[in-house]
């Protein structure tokens, strides 16, 4: 087999083609990537969505998805959703904080 | 729920199968709402979201399902960036929350200094003079106005994904050290 195989097509025990879709992603020094994104989506959909993309965007969206792959993983329940929902508590409880700073230095102002 | 004389969940009615009366899908899956499945089958395959599912205790296959159909709506918006788009939007938000109110606070130090004129005596206070205030208000204005839109069709659009992003690991910590990691149910309305 090629040795220079992309992390994707070793992982799939293939030979890895020329025009291979994965390869510019998967780089075989990063096998965890592609088992991660794999584990979650499925070789095909991964390959399906790649397709769909103009070739400029495929690399952020290969970084997106093993983003969200990896929160998957590491959080079966909520995934990259529980990063969302602690964001946007913080941002009510910044928000909070800020209105009650600047109502003080209102306050503060008018005794002045 | 799956099972003779019962309608098939949507999942098996996409998928052209008999629903079982054990049907993993179905109490997550009715068949009134065909688009959650064929989404969720769409991003992540029904044998993966099956052995998710299968994966996980019973109490939580609801919250999983409803955090993958979120995901994948998200991705089916927004096919380079995912969640991911609204990730780095909300934290650019939380940045600039966090510095509007460090001026704040700085501010009244400023003020509460001011009130007590017997420790400028004995400390040097960094004062901040008018323009100076000015100037860092300003720039967090310029920078709320930019961000204006809370939408997170908005945020998974605008591409600020960094792709050197930190780990999820090390994000979700640094958001736990803030504040306690609710999981708020008007996330999935």
């Amino acid at each position: 087999m090629n040795p220079k195989r992309c992390a994707a097509c070793k992982y799939l025990r293939r030979r890895c083609p020329k025009d291979c879709i994965f390869s510019p992603y998967f780089p075989p020094s990063d096998p965890d990537k592609f088992a991660c994104i794999r584990r979650i989506y499925g070789a095909g959909n991964v390959s399906k969505m790649l397709q769909q993309l103009p070739v400029q965007t495929r690399a952020e969206a290969v970084e997106s998805l093993s983003f969200e792959a990896r929160c998957r993983i590491e959080d079966p329940v909520y995934g990259c959703v529980g990063i969302i929902s602690l964001l946007q508590t913080q941002i009510q409880k910044t928000q909070t904080l800020l209105a009650k700073t600047q109502a003080e230095i209102a306050v503060c102002s008018n005794q002045t | 729920m799956g099972g003779p004389g019962s309608s098939p969940c949507a999942s098996c009615k996409l998928l052209r199968r008999r629903c079982a009366k054990d049907c993993i899908f179905a109490p997550y899956f009715p068949p009134d709402d065909p688009h959650k499945f064929a989404i969720v089958h769409k991003v992540f395959g029904a044998s993966n979201v099956s052995k998710m599912l299968q994966e996980l205790l019973v109490h939580q296959r609801a919250d999983a399902v409803n955090s993958l159909v979120f995901e994948a709506n998200a991705r089916v918006r927004d096919p380079v960036y995912g969640c991911v788009g609204a990730i780095s939007y909300l934290q650019n938000q939380v940045s600039q929350l966090q510095m509007q109110l460090a001026v704040a606070q700085a501010e009244i130090l400023c003020i509460q200094m001011q009130h007590e004129p017997t420790l400028q005596s004995h400390h040097q206070v960094l004062e901040l003079d008018q323009d100076d205030k000015a100037l860092l208000l300003h720039n967090n204005i310029d920078n709320c106005n930019n961000n204006n839109n809370n939408n997170l069709g908005y945020a998974m659009s605008s591409g600020q994904f960094n792709s050197n992003f930190a780990s999820p690991s090390s994000i979700m910590q640094m958001q736990m050290q803030m504040q306690d990691p609710l999981k708020q149910e008007s996330l999935w309305t």
